[in-house]
C-alpha cells in the first residue's frame, strides 16, 4: 500500500525502533530562542553533556524583546536577563545566534524558511508549538517542550510515537478578497480545538497548491490551534522556486539531488489516511474568531451565537463563558463590533506578503479615530524588504505605528499589550483569554480584514470600504 | 525525575473546557529562567477572583485537578506543567489533553490521566460534596478510586513505564548513541548545515 507524505518523511528519519517501544527520529534542524531554552541548557550543564549538533541548531531573539528602541538596552531587566542568557548559552555551546540589531534576527518561524533552512522532507522541531508553519515546505516539523528541547540538543533525536494521519481536501477557486486565514479559521471552526489531536494534517487540493508559499505557511501554523502538532503540504514548484537561491540552499549537484528527492514527497496515489475532511474553497468568506479560543469562528457577515442554541452542557458553557469575556450579546452582528487596536504580524501573517496585502487596502486611507494600528514586521529582512517597496510609508502615511521586528503583541510578553478591556483584531493566531494582554479582547483575522478594520474602526471586510 | 507509582490527596474541580495554557501560566510568567517557582503563576489571571475554585477554602492542599474537555491547548510551554507542580498537584484528570501539554507532563512527572467526560461529572458532584475527600490514582492499576466509585484511566504504556521506573529520557536515549551516529554518516550532503 502507499505512504502519506508525512509517513514517507517519518519513515526516512526512524533511527532506531522496536517493539512497544516509541521510534526514535533524528532532527535536521533545532531552532531555538529565549523563552524556552534557558532550563534546557542549564540541564545540559547539570548533567556534563555537550550539545551534540551546534552546526545543526540556530538561535535567534523573538518572544521577550522589543519592538522599539531596539538599539537601546533592554528596558525591562527580567526581560534583558532572559535574552542575555540566550547569548552567553549560544556562545558556551557553539550555537549560532540572530540577536536582536542582526539583519537576520526575526521570528524564528520566518527566519528559518528565508534563510533557506527549512527544505522538504526535513524534520524539524523548536520549543515554541507554531514550528507547525514549516511544514508547508513538506517538512515535519513541530512543538516541543523544554525538556524535549533539552533532549535534542543532547542527542540530535526524538523518541515519538507515530501520528495518524488526517487530508484537509480545498478543492476550487478562493473567492476574490478570501485569504489562506481565512481558510484556516474555516477548518479549525468546522473539526475544532481537539479535531486534529494526534493526527498530522496534510493540506490538499487545488486551492492549496494555487497558494503561494506566505499563504501555505500561514495555514500550517495554525494547525496545533485544530489540535494537530503539525501540518504539511507537498512540496511542488512553488516551493522549489521559493527555496532556490536562500543562503542555505543547496547548490549546482545537491540542488539537482535535492530536487530529485523532494519530488518523491507527496502521497501516494493509494495511501490511506486515517481521516479526510473536505471544504469547497468557492464557499469561504472573509471569516473572524469571536470567542476565547480559535475554533469559535464564523464568517464575519454572520452574528454572534447564542448559546441558548446549543444543546450541548459544556459547548453552551463554553459560550456563555467567551461571551462574557468577550463583552458580546447573542445576535449581534459581527462587523457592528468596534476595536481599539489593529495588530498586523506574528508568525502566521508577518511576512512580506501579508504585508502587502495589507498595504493595498490601506492605501490612500486612514486609520480611524481613536484607533491604534501597530504593524510589526516577521523579522528584520521583512521590514527592510517592505521598506525597499514603501509600505512603510503607506502605514505610517494611513496613521499606523512601523515597528522592528519580534513576536510582539500577538502574546504579549514585551510592552506591547492590550490594556484591561481593550478588543483588537489581530492577525496572529490565539484569541485566548488575556492573550494580547490581561483583560484584553482578541479577534482573529487575515492581513486584509485588519487593514479594513483599522480603516472603519469596526469589523470589517475589504469590500466594506468606500473608494479611496 | 521521582518514580510515580500510586498517590492519593484531595481534588479541585475545574468546570472549564479548552483550559488553554495562556491560562495555566500567563506569557508574563515565562520571562523566568529557572525550573521552579513559578506556584504564583499557576492561574493568575482566574485566581484573582476570589470565588475561583483554588481560592476557596475547602481546596487548599489539593493534589489532584479534575477538569473539563481540552486541558492544555495551545503554547508547547512547559512552564505550565512546572506551575501545576508547584503548586502542588501531581496529577490532572481530564476527557482530553492537549498533546504538547501532555507529551509535557510525562517528562516531568506529572500525571495526565484521561477518563470519560461522564467519569469527570460523578467526580465533580462526589468532591463537591466532600472536598476532604481523598481519591487514589493507581498508575500500577491504571485506576481511579474515591469511596465507592471507581473507573480505569488511559495513559500511554511507554510514559506510564518511566514514570513508574522514574526514567530520564535521554539517558534512554544516549544507549543509542551508536546507531546516531551511524544514522547521521548516511544524511545527504544536500542538508543544510551552520557548521
Amino acid at each position: 500500500m502507499g505512504r502519506t507524505l508525512a509517513e514517507k518523511v517519518w519513515s526516512d528519519h526512524i533511527i532506531h525502533e522496536g517493539e512497544g517501544l516509541p521510534d526514535l527520529l533524528y532532527i535536521d534542524l533545532h531552532l531555538i530562542h529565549e523563552v524556552t531554552s534557558p532550563q534546557a541548557f542549564d540541564g545540559l550543564r547539570a548533567a556534563g553533556r555537550p550539545l551534540r549538533r551546534p552546526d545543526l541548531t540556530v538561535a535567534t531573539e523573538d518572544h521577550n524583546i522589543p519592538t522599539v528602541d531596539v538599539d537601546k538596552p533592554i528596558a525591562d531587566p527580567v526581560s534583558r536577563i532572559q535574552v542575555e542568557t540566550l547569548r552567553e548559552n549560544c556562545k558556551e555551546f557553539g550555537v549560532t545566534l540572530f540577536p536582536l540589531g542582526d539583519v537576520e534576527q526575526g521570528i524564528v518561524h520566518v527566519v528559518g524558511p528565508q534563510m533557506g533552512l527549512t527544505q522538504p522532507g526535513m524534520t524539524i522541531v523548536c520549543g515554541d508549538s507554531h514550528t507547525s508553519t514549516h511544514g508547508a515546505f513538506g517538512a515535519l516539523a513541530f512543538g516541543i517542550g523544554t525538556s524535549e528541547v533539552e533532549h535534542v540538543m543532547a542527542t540530535q533525536s526524538l523518541p515519538l510515537k507515530p501520528f495518524k494521519t488526517m487530508a484537509i481536501n480545498v478543492e476550487g477557486a478562493l473567492p476574490e478578497g478570501v485569504a489562506a486565514k481565512d481558510i484556516i479559521l474555516a477548518v479549525i471552526a468546522q473539526i475544532g480545538t481537539s479535531g486534529g489531536q494526534g493526527y498530522v494534517l496534510e493540506y490538499r487540493g487545488s486551492a492549496i497548491r494555487a497558494l503561494s508559499m506566505e499563504g501555505r505557511m500561514t495555514i500550517c501554523n495554525m494547525s496545533i490551534e485544530a489540535g494537530a502538532r503539525a501540518g504539511m503540504i507537498a512540496p511542488d514548484s512553488t516551493t522549489f522556486d521559493y527555496i532556490k537561491g536562500k543562503p542555505h540552499a543547496p547548490c549546482g549537484k545537491d540542488w539537482e539531488s535535492a530536487v530529485s528527492y523532494w519530488e518523491t514527497l507527496n502521497t501516494d496515489p493509494d495511501a490511506q489516511f486515517d481521516r479526510e475532511i473536505a471544504i469547497e474553497a468557492s464557499t469561504l468568506r472573509p471569516f473572524v474568531t469571536w470567542g476565547t479560543n480559535p475554533g469559535q469562528g464564523l464568517p464575519l457577515d454572520q452574528v454572534v451565537p447564542d448559546p441558548k442554541a446549543v444543546s450541548d452542557p459544556v459547548e453552551r458553557a463554553a459560550i456563555e463563558n467567551a461571551l462574557a469575556y468577550m463583552d458580546l450579546r447573542p445576535g449581534q452582528p459581527l462587523k457592528e463590533i468596534a476595536i481599539d487596536t489593529v495588530f498586523l504580524g506574528s508568525c502566521t501573517n508577518g511576512r512580506i506578503e501579508d504585508l502587502r496585502a495589507a498595504a493595498l487596502v490601506i492605501k490612500n486611507r486612514k486609520v480611524a479615530d481613536g484607533v491604534r494600528l501597530l504593524v510589526v514586521p516577521g523579522s528584520t529582512r521583512v521590514r527592510i524588504e517592505a521598506e525597499s517597496e514603501g509600505l512603510d510609508q503607506i502605514f505610517l502615511e494611513a496613521g499606523a505605528e512601523w515597528r522592528g521586528a519580534g513576536c510582539s503583541m500577538c502574546l504579549a510578553m514585551n510592552p506591547d499589550k492590550l490594556a484591561p478591556g481593550e478588543r483588537s483584531a489581530s492577525t496572529s493566531n490565539r484569541n485566548f483569554e488575556g492573550r494580547q494582554g490581561p483583560g484584553g479582547r482578541t479577534h482573529l483575522v487575515s492581513p486584509e480584514v485588519a487593514a479594513a478594520t483599522a480603516v472603519r474602526g469596526t469589523l470589517s471586510a475589504p469590500t466594506d470600504l468606500a473608494e479611496a | 525525575m521521582d518514580a510515580f507509582t500510586i498517590h492519593t490527596g484531595t481534588a479541585a474541580p475545574l468546570h472549564r473546557s479548552n483550559v488553554d495554557t495562556d491560562q495555566i501560566i500567563p506569557a508574563e510568567y515565562l520571562k523566568r529562567i529557572t525550573r521552579h517557582g513559578f506556584e504564583d503563576a499557576l492561574f493568575a489571571s482566574w485566581r484573582k477572583d476570589p470565588d475561583f475554585v483554588l481560592n476557596r477554602p475547602e481546596y487548599q492542599g489539593v493534589s489532584i485537578l479534575v477538569s473539563g474537555p481540552d486541558f492544555g491547548t495551545g503554547s508547547s510551554r512547559e512552564h505550565a506543567v512546572w506551575a501545576l507542580q508547584d503548586f502542588g498537584f501531581r496529577v490532572v484528570l481530564c476527557s482530553r489533553f492537549a498533546d504538547i501539554f501532555r507529551g509535557n507532563s510525562g517528562k516531568g512527572g506529572l500525571l495526565t490521566a484521561v477518563i470519560p467526560q461522564s467519569a469527570i461529572e460523578e467526580l465533580w458532584e462526589i468532591v463537591e460534596a466532600d472536598p476532604s475527600i481523598p481519591i487514589t490514582v493507581d498508575l500500577q492499576e491504571r485506576k481511579v478510586h474515591v469511596g465507592e466509585f471507581m473507573c480505569d484511566f488511559e495513559v500511554d504504556d511507554y510514559v506510564r513505564w518511566r514514570l513508574l521506573e522514574g526514567l530520564d529520557d535521554i539517558g534512554i536515549t544516549l544507549e543509542h548513541s551508536d546507531v546516531i551516529s551511524e544514522f547521521e554518516k548516511n544524511r545527504p550532503s544536500f542538508l543544510p548545515s551552520l557548521g
